[in-house]
């Protein structure tokens, strides 16, 4: 099966790969579009400017949500910004910095020619969100604002306050309720997507669930795209929505496409800290923050021991007694390094005894020297809704006392395996977005998410999804009587009764919290050989317990979202599991991925690029059989390949 | 904390709905109103109590569907009516962002789904605001297709104009607006497009046929009409204010006088 592994890399000098690829890929003609039929999952970034695109290009499609609006799509949290090569500070960016940066950014672990095409694309997504009339920040010239993301040295993030996914999301929202007013796309709102169904191979439709009424329904077309985003609420508490999931993902690995990396989850180092169990998801503090917020920890125990005792305030602390450890360790850098490594080096902190909170989990980020700085009134233009979200959650006024912040799951790296067309091992199957893995190697920048959903959406699958369906318009419509259709939908119907008839006493949300806490402490900030063995005993009795005592109450045929819960946790029993296979097998320190037994004496990462540079791209054998793993071999050619440094 | 709870349940949209009152234990001062909902459904499901069970003479109808998804104040899904006042009692919250500390131990707290002709309830306090989609698909976009836009830094807009296009912008489409108008009128959610779109060049273009074409929409929807209460704004978590309905209004009755 090796062969499936093909990435499709253009030949030819990096800068041209795109330009040549696109002239060189085959057009569908307008009358023919209107034949074809593309179904799009999800309505993030990716999905809701992929859906957008292609119906202006003239296809037919069909966008589903698991929400009651597109606009919901979790996207919108996204706070900090979008970046993008422009240059407009005239502080030297450019595509190939933006490259670099990434590559680097990511350890090294993701493809050169796909990296580098997302930087070029950056700049038309600028100019395209500017132009539906997304409300980005300006100076007073009337000329779009730049502010700094960890992991880069130039200015190059567009921003709308700590709103610019809510912003770009809303813009690729009209674009696509234009295309639905003007009937070439239809809107599914509430359906969630329980399978994919092949025909001869191809993905030719999907099985879906009403949210509402509980009807299993099929629908077909010539090509589905997934963008369906990441699996990060494997761990239970994250900064993802209660709602986002990995099932529609992991149902097309069970059908044949390959699930790359899995093992690489990042770990957002700027969240609200666990207040308790009664805690349901934690609330990110955008990585924006650290260009003015300044990140320590008390040098003394005694001040520790105060603190939490509340015998102190964080703002009773001398200058000289606060440990800046981010700028006393890397200090190129400084507070901006990448989110791996401040997440890390903040549970170093933690774990030597020096973290605060009445935990001892959580490290502080200050804004005091800013707002001496530069004044309370701009600290506030730039920052106020997120000071008040974080008042709002924990009563503390970030203007007056500093905010405290602990590493989360934030984003998952890994995903469905694609080609340079976005394309699965699966023809006819696309995955854009976070659920692919293409982009950002073992670890993402900040402000990249935005630009690869909307890299993918409105500029790269409209291309090259074109190649794929020009060889399909003589096929007439999917037949949704196919007996590929009748199978899939009679096996989802068996599930859902499976559950159902368990009967048993345990809640759903009591299970994918000890699922969570499974993950949290063997899979999550610092993993090893032991710990990961067992993480997958523990997830596999978890899971045959919860066959066994599970209780999902109400009925298929209503509104439910206790069954909604159960449908995906069972595939988040099965994805834990995965990412607990791969980072056991990737047995380096890698961007997000950090092995204990591969670090420096300083305790910083430790690649291993003779054995592990490749791409660990599995393949479902069946339940209960050991996944097969097949390697994509990582070539850089352009790039000099170096240990990431972010002290000098 | 303990509390009494006295929650909606209403089975579907065609079912009538009836309050049920329930106890809560030992919850957390700083745990969100969400996490206490779960809570309650956490003690339902280990009742044991199914939903289908209350027509069966049950007292309990089970877990209580509510909508909610990013629980962080951005994605506007959760949309509870506390007390009276739509996202409860705090201002400029959504209600993930209300926590147990606005509330006494011992406390009785009413929850209710969104009340409105254009918004009908689904299950619970779960409602059907796909009218806000509509709205928006009658003309709440800029007519510009992907690709070949100019550059992004073409049209210097003053920075003033982005930032009152980005504080209309910032409406998440839960519906407060609606559920807290007496009238169940729209025009703050239409207002908030209406107006951001507007104030920037890019969105002058069509700001005639887009204020007609969302205000008729609006009224075809049954949605009421507005006579100024300022409810809406009290109500807004995204603080959208009503200087944006006077921008909608003057949009409107300049389209209507070039017609």
């Amino acid at each position: 099966m090796a062969e499936k592994l093909i990435s499709k890399i253009p030949e030819g000098p990096l800068a041209e790969k795109w330009t040549k690829h696109k002239s060189q890929i085959r057009v569908v003609s307008p009358g023919n579009k209107r034949k074809l039929e593309v179904i799009v999952v999800g309505t993030g970034l990716g999905g809701a400017s992929a859906a957008a695109s292609l119906g202006e290009l003239g296809y037919n499609v069909k966008v589903f949500c698991i929400s009651d609006s597109p606009r919901r799509a979790h996207s919108i949290a996204a706070q900090g910004g979008i970046n993008a090569a422009k240059n407009y500070q005239n502080d030297n960016d450019s595509v190939y910095r933006l490259f670099y940066d990434t590559i680097k950014g990511g350890d090294y672990r993701a493809r050169e020619a796909n990296v580098y095409r997302l930087a070029e694309v950056s700049n038309l997504i600028i100019d395209q969100c500017v132009a539906q009339g997304v409300p980005f920040a300006r100076e007073y010239g009337g000329l779009l604002a730049n502010r700094s993301f960890g992991g880069a040295q130039v200015s190059r993030t567009f921003y709308a306050r700590g709103q610019t996914g809510q912003q770009l999301l809303l813009g690729a929202y009209a674009a696509l309720n234009r295309q639905i007013a003007a009937g070439t796309v239809k809107s599914y709102p509430r359906y969630e997507m329980l399978d994919v169904v092949l025909i001869n191979g191809e993905a030719k439709g999907i099985i879906a669930r009403n949210l509402v009424t509980g009807k299993i329904e099929r629908f077909g077309a010539h090509a589905v795209v997934i963008a369906t985003g990441g699996y990060g609420n494997a761990y239970f508490l994250s900064t993802n929505a209660m709602n986002s999931n990995g099932s529609a993902a992991w149902q097309c690995y069970k059908k044949g496409a390959f699930f790359a990396n899995p093992c690489f989850a990042q770990i957002h180092p700027t969240c609200i800290p666990v207040h308790g169990d009664q805690q349901s998801k934690l609330t990110l503090m955008s990585e924006s923050l650290r260009n003015d917020g300044r990140i320590w920890v008390p040098k003394k125990m005694e001040d520790v021991k105060a603190l939490r005792a509340g015998t102190k305030k964080p703002s009773d602390i001398a200058e000289e007694d606060r440990d800046y450890y981010l700028e006393r360790r890397y200090p190129a850098f400084g507070n901006l390094v990448p989110r791996d490594v401040a997440s890390r080096a903040a549970k170093e902190r933690c774990d030597a005894g020096y973290g605060v909170n009445n935990t001892g989990l959580a490290v502080f980020l200050d804004f005091k020297t800013a707002i001496e700085r530069l004044g309370k009134d701009v600290i506030a233009a730039r920052y106020g809704n997120l000071f008040q979200m974080y008042e709002k959650i924990t009563d503390v006024d970030p203007y007056k006392e500093p905010m405290m912040i602990y590493p989360a799951i934030h984003y998952t790296m890994g995903g469905i395996w694609v080609d340079y067309n976005l394309q699965t091992t699966v023809p006819g199957l696309y995955a854009i977005g976070e659920a692919n893995f293409s982009d950002h190697g073992g670890n993402r920048l900040g402000a990249s998410a935005l630009m690869q959903g909307l890299a993918d959406g409105y500029f790269i699958l409209p291309y090259t999804i074109g190649d794929y369906l020009a060889g399909k318009f003589k096929e007439p419509k999917t037949d949704v009587n196919a007996p590929e259709f009748a199978e899939a939908e009679k096996a989802v119907v068996e599930k859902i009764e499976k559950l159902f008839a368990v009967k048993g006493k345990r809640s759903v949300d009591s299970y994918h919290k000890e699922l969570g806490h499974i993950m949290w402490e063997y899979v999550g900030m610092a993993r090893n050989e032991a710990g990961l063995k067992k993480a997958i005993e523990l997830i596999q009795a978890l899971k045959a317990d919860f066959w066994k005592n599970v209780y999902v109450a109400g009925e298929n045929s209503h509104f439910n979202q206790e069954l909604e819960k159960a449908l995906r946790l069972v595939d988040f029993f099965e994805i834990g599991e995965l990412m607990a296979r791969d980072a056991l097998n990737r047995n380096e320190s890698c961007g997000g991925h950090f092995r204990e037994e591969m670090q420096t004496e300083e305790g910083e990462t430790k690649r291993d690029d003779e054995n592990y540079m490749y791409v660990a791209a599995w393949e479902y054998k069946g339940e209960g059989v050991e996944p097969e793993l097949h390697k994509e071999p990582l070539v850089y050619e352009n790039i000099k390949i170096a240990t990431r440094n972010y002290k000098d | 904390m303990d509390l009494t709870l006295k929650v909606w349940r209403q089975k579907n949209a065609k079912a009538k709905g009836h309050f049920e009152t329930y106890q809560v234990k030992n919850i957390s001062s700083d745990s969100s109103f969400l996490e206490m909902l779960d809570i309650l459904n956490e003690q339902l499901i280990a009742e044991g109590v199914d939903p289908v069970a209350v027509e069966k003479g049950c007292q309990s109808s089970g877990p209580v569907s509510f909508d909610h998804d990013c629980r962080e104040g951005i994605c506007g899904a959760c949309s509870l009516y506390i007390n009276g006042r739509a996202h409860g009692p705090d201002d400029e919250v959504t209600t993930c962002q209300l926590h147990m500390r606005k509330f006494k131990d011992g406390d009785t707290i009413t929850i209710e789904p969104w009340r409105s002709a254009g918004f009908p309830v689904i299950k619970d306090l779960v409602v059907d605001r796909q009218a806000f989609d509509k709205i928006l698909q009658a003309g709440g976009y800029v007519s510009v297709g992907t690709g070949g836009v100019p550059d992004g830094n073409a049209i210097p807009i003053p920075q003033a104009d982005a930032e009152e296009s980005m504080d209309a912008a910032a409406c998440v489409g839960c519906g407060a607006c609606v559920a807290t108008c007496k009238n169940g009128s729209a025009m703050l959610f239409v207002a908030a497009r209406v107006s951001s779109l507007a104030l920037l060049p890019q969105g002058k273009v069509e700001a005639a046929r887009r204020a007609k074409a969302m205000v008729a929409k609006m009224d075809e929807l049954g949605f009421g009409a507005c006579t100024n209460t300022k409810a809406c704004e009290m109500e807004c978590p995204k603080h959208v204010t009503v200087t944006h309905i006077a921008r909608l209004n003057r949009e409107f009755l300049s389209a209507k006088l070039h017609d």
